[in-house]
């Protein structure tokens, strides 16, 4: 199939969908600590949050890629002089998640606040007059909750995030993208692999949606729909 | 820090940002320009009619920006025909592709979006315009279309700023704009710090502006008439 670059294409797929679950799961991370920060009474760690926010959705993911790959590499080249390591090279991959996973951090930020601000305060306090622990809370009434209103703009995010793990291909990590636009050259036929490329991307979102949209369902069960 | 480096390459950036504000200006029209009618033509009624358009929004909405840019600039070469075509001088150029790849992907977006708003004006306001004996185009010129270009304002801002970021990816395909003006600056000097700390400087300013410019348009154009719808 594809001349033989079938199954290249494909090792590069699952490289692409790795560098999107680690993103995924740093942005996850970075996203609970950020709405954490914005939603608490400490003044310094809400300016430190909006400061994040507002910067990442500023900056293109490539401009911000090329900061933290080659900026990073003189760094540590920097202090590897300084402090007499042998040489460390900064990996594509690490650069490449880490970028991705700060940029989607940022959006994330917003939707755990929102999600969180979504469940009444009322169901946290009777959690607790319960006698739940605050952590029970959070897992047992609250989370839930957070879920479904998060679940949305969470399908959102994600496609958007899938589809911008694209650009690691230009520091080079053998991803789908680069490895078609390798197929291509080799073959001189580069229309073919990248539109090859393009429909493996849309297998991705389309399967990712359908997921979503059945989370979706399983959700808001107990929820009671109206139409207008 | 080496500012001395960042004044040298100074003219380079304006040179850049210059090059960001054509592709982003001439990508927004483009796509508005289509978008407008095709938007109406996704919400008719025959599947024939908006079949077409959705699949044409889903396929762009579902590939990177990236894939489609590349399918232009080094696909399209590949075959003899459009290489023998009248059209090549065009596509061989990375401007082209560029104003091209970046147009198609807003309109689709725009098309969603100016689709959705379309739709959420109230199912009144429509009934009352066709008791009043407007023709459907008159309808869609007084009545639907103000309401939806209001409504849209949030969503369409947020995809002012995306595209304004997504034409960094143009430095992919050997343009100028802030990134490759970056790219260049670090290549000659070896500062990446500061070559693109200085561009993602210029891109935040640049997105503060809109903001702002969004910002003043809602208060102005969406305030006053959502107080009166409710």
């Amino acid at each position: 199939m594809l001349q033989g670059y079938g199954a290249s294409l494909l090792t590069g797929a699952g490289l692409t969908l790795a560098v999107a679950f680690v993103s995924l799961a740093i942005a996850s991370v970075l996203g609970v600590a950020g709405a954490m920060a914005k939603l608490s009474r400490n003044r310094v760690l809400r300016t430190l949050a909006l400061v994040y926010t507002t910067v990442i959705r500023g900056v293109p993911d490539l401009v911000m890629m090329f900061l933290i790959f080659y900026g990073g590499q003189l760094l540590v080249n920097k202090l590897a002089d300084r402090y007499h390591w042998d040489d460390v090279t900064i990996d594509p991959f690490v650069a490449g998640t880490l970028t991705i996973g700060f940029i989607f951090g940022a959006y994330m930020t917003e939707i755990f606040r929102g999600a969180f601000l979504a469940v009444p305060a009322g169901q946290r306090e009777a959690a607790l007059a319960y006698g739940m622990t605050p952590g029970q809370a959070l897992r047992r009434i609250v989370g839930p909750q957070m879920l479904r209103h998060a679940l949305a703009p969470l399908s959102n995010t994600w496609l958007v995030m899938v589809k911008s793990t694209a650009i690691v291909s230009l520091i080079g990590l053998s991803d789908l993208m680069n490895r078609a636009k390798n197929a291509g050259s080799s073959t001189q036929e580069p229309f073919l692999f990248y539109a090859a490329a393009g429909v493996m991307y849309l297998v991705f979102t389309s399967v990712s949606e359908l997921l979503f949209a059945w989370l979706r369902q399983r959700y808001a069960v107990g929820v009671r729909q109206v139409r207008i | 820090m080496d500012f001395d480096a960042v004044a040298q390459s100074l003219p380079s950036y304006a040179h850049g940002a210059l090059a960001t504000f054509e592709l982003t200006l001439g990508a927004l029209a483009f796509g508005m320009l289509f978008a407008l009618p095709l938007s109406i033509v996704r919400g008719a009624h025959s599947r024939w009619a908006w079949g077409p358009v959705w699949a044409f929004t889903y396929v762009i909405r579902g590939t990177p920006l990236l894939v489609q840019l590349y399918l232009l600039y080094y696909g399209l070469g590949q075959f003899e025909a459009i290489r023998d075509s009248f059209a090549w001088p065009w596509l061989r150029s990375a401007w082209f592709c560029a104003i091209a790849a970046f147009s198609v992907n807003t309109c689709a977006y725009t098309i969603e979006i100016l689709h959705g708003a379309m739709r959420a004006v109230p199912a009144g306001e429509i009934e009352a315009a066709r008791a009043m004996g407007m023709t459907r185009g008159v309808m869609l010129r007084r009545v639907v279309l103000p309401a939806a270009f209001r409504r849209m304002l949030p969503a369409y801002g947020n995809e002012v700023i995306f595209m304004l970021q997504a034409t960094a990816l143009a430095s992919t395909v050997t343009l100028l704009d802030i990134t490759g003006a970056a790219g260049e600056m670090n290549s000659r000097f070896y500062l990446p710090f500061e070559a693109f700390l200085t561009a993602a400087v210029l891109y935040l300013a640049i997105t503060m502006a809109l903001v702002g410019l969004f910002h003043s348009a809602e208060r102005r154009w969406l305030l006053p008439w959502q107080a009166r719808s409710s």
